[in-house]
């Protein structure tokens, strides 16, 4: 009698060690002490110009107090023909954990290289950045930890910047920095591109304040601003540093710029 | 005799009893790997103009005792690029068992190989290698099921530049002059960037050069890490193909600073 005791007629399903049925937990629960998440560093930052995108990342890869590499790009072109990406028209940062940071732009430039094989044209900014949130939200219970800013010209060929949580929650705007240094340089492009907090001179008190005029910055205002806020974000924060990749979207194609920056 | 192949090959219940089932785990979530167990430590490379240098020590070690003195922890792949394992000892060899498996299907696919063409233009390269154990590390970190590994990739790339990467267990990939894992980031990556600070410095570097840096670093890392050993593997991936020495001693050690060394600080008792 005991040696049918494993007989699953007689005692129930009990012949297979990993067939051992699990009685508490839902079926595929599973609860660990690893950690699948890592924050690998570096700041991002895109601001949009009246017919142009500047895109800009460091390059700079780390793990904790390590430098694990020096030159490791954030920024991607997204939906060319091709994997060179030579006729794209996007282009896609990423911070945060970059092993998730690469999977996503990875999917993203599938579904945008799918979109032009089916419809015969890019995708357009605007799709692109709502295609990208429902990717994002898609992982909401396992969040892609990555804080992305698409940017690209819009259909009237303005500049247009569309910056995410990880989560999938976006807005278009004007500008936005992402990454570790993001609480260092936003406030600086605040004040220098939204024009935050200027004043004209001698126009009054209090409330009697006049705003400085709002107009839209030209390219090379808007390289010099980048630098400079690189350049103080690598001085105050250890994350920063290695190489500054710049990205600038106009309606004749993409321009690549790598300058170096303070590697300490 | 039981007729029942479920039974066989078990102890008999009338003989041993019933099976105490209470030793297996039938209840609560399943659990794979949460930490390593036998680990290997630091791994490091470099790269010089036409190539790279990759080493490792052989040494298994069980928390801190020295448990396996003699474990290769560089594989070959394809006779054209080397992988070198740090960390678990027991996944390593899963993913060697892996990619013999790989390395199988691909020869099936590619040409004959010419003496032009050592690794014909067909197989997987380092550089699709490394990819390849990027995804895999990735999908396993995605099923909460890692393999607990720092991986060097070392070869060629497809226009037969010298390659260098490095992937993680949660599929963290990268790629630098040189590389390091474990304790190597610390002790041996400052080192080798005074001789390979960028690609332009690595490609100015000869191959001898560059197996004597990999060399002096693994004898500091021997000097300093108590989880290593002074016996290593060596590898030189270069067009030619992978020379892998697997039995390499530490020369010429010099314990000359330790008698120094008296306590922490300036004690000079």
């Amino acid at each position: 009698m005991a040696m049918f005791s494993q007989n699953p007629i007689m005692n129930g399903p009990s012949y297979s060690f990993n067939d051992a049925p699990r009685v508490n937990g839902p079926e595929g629960a599973r609860q660990h002490r690893f950690d699948p998440y890592t924050d690998n560093g570096g700041s991002t930052l895109a601001i949009a110009g009246a017919d142009f995108t500047i895109m800009a990342g460091d390059t700079r890869l780390t793990s904790g107090y390590s430098i694990n590499s020096r030159h490791h790009p954030k920024l991607f072109k997204i939906g060319g023909t091709t994997a060179d990406q030579k006729d794209a028209t996007i282009v896609l940062s990423v911070v945060g954990f970059m092993a998730d940071g690469e999977a996503l732009k990875e999917r993203l430039d599938t579904i945008c290289k799918m979109y032009r094989y089916r419809h015969g044209k890019p995708m357009s900014v605007k799709a692109c950045a709502q295609r990208l949130s429902t990717i994002l939200y898609q992982k909401r219970f396992f969040p892609y930890y990555a804080y992305a800013i698409l940017g690209g010209l819009d259909e009237e060929g303005k500049g247009a910047v569309y910056s995410y949580d990880p989560v999938g929650s976006y807005e278009r705007e004007q500008c936005r920095a992402g990454g570790a240094a993001a609480s260092l340089i936003m406030p600086f492009l605040d004040n220098q591109v939204n024009f935050k907090n200027q004043y004209e001179p001698g126009s009054g008190e209090g409330h009697a304040l006049q705003e400085v005029a709002r107009r839209p910055l030209t390219r090379n205002e808007v390289e010099t601003l980048v630098k400079d806020a690189f350049d103080g974000a690598v001085e105050r924060h250890i994350e920063v540093g290695d190489g500054l990749q710049m990205m600038v979207i106009t309606s004749t194609g993409i321009e690549e710029i790598l300058l170096p920056l303070k590697k300490d | 005799m039981d007729h029942r192949p479920q039974a066989w090959g078990r102890p008999r219940d009338d003989v041993y009893g019933a099976y105490d089932a209470s030793y297996l785990q039938n209840s609560g979530p399943k659990t794979v790997t949460q930490s390593p167990v036998v680990t290997g430590t630091s791994v490091i490379a470099i790269k010089f103009n036409e190539g790279v240098v990759i080493a490792a020590d052989n040494l298994a070690s069980y928390g801190s005792l020295a448990r396996f003195t003699d474990v290769k922890r560089l594989r070959v792949f394809l006779d054209s690029s080397v992988v070198g394992f740090g960390g678990d000892v027991s996944d390593m060899q899963f993913l060697d068992r892996h990619l013999n498996e790989l390395a199988i299907d691909e020869a099936y696919d590619a040409a004959e190989p010419t003496p032009e063409t050592p690794t014909s233009p067909g197989t997987l390269n380092a550089a699709n290698l490394h990819k390849y154990l990027q995804k895999l590390m990735y999908r396993r970190r995605n099923d909460f099921d890692p393999l607990w590994n720092q991986i060097l990739v070392a070869g060629l790339d497809a226009a037969s530049k010298p390659f260098l990467a490095s992937v993680d267990l949660r599929g963290t990939a990268f790629t630098s002059p040189s590389l390091a894992t474990g304790f190597g980031s610390a002790l041996a990556q400052p080192i080798m960037r005074k001789y390979a600070a960028t690609e332009e410095d690595a490609a100015r570097l000869t191959r001898e050069q560059a197996v004597d840096v990999v060399k002096e670093c693994m004898k500091v890392l021997f000097y300093r890490d108590a989880r290593s050993l002074d016996k290593y593997s060596i590898a030189v991936v270069t067009k030619a193909g992978v020379e892998l020495k697997e039995n390499e001693q530490l020369e010429r050690q010099s314990w000359a600073f330790a008698e120094r060394i008296k306590g922490y600080g300036t004690q000079t008792v």
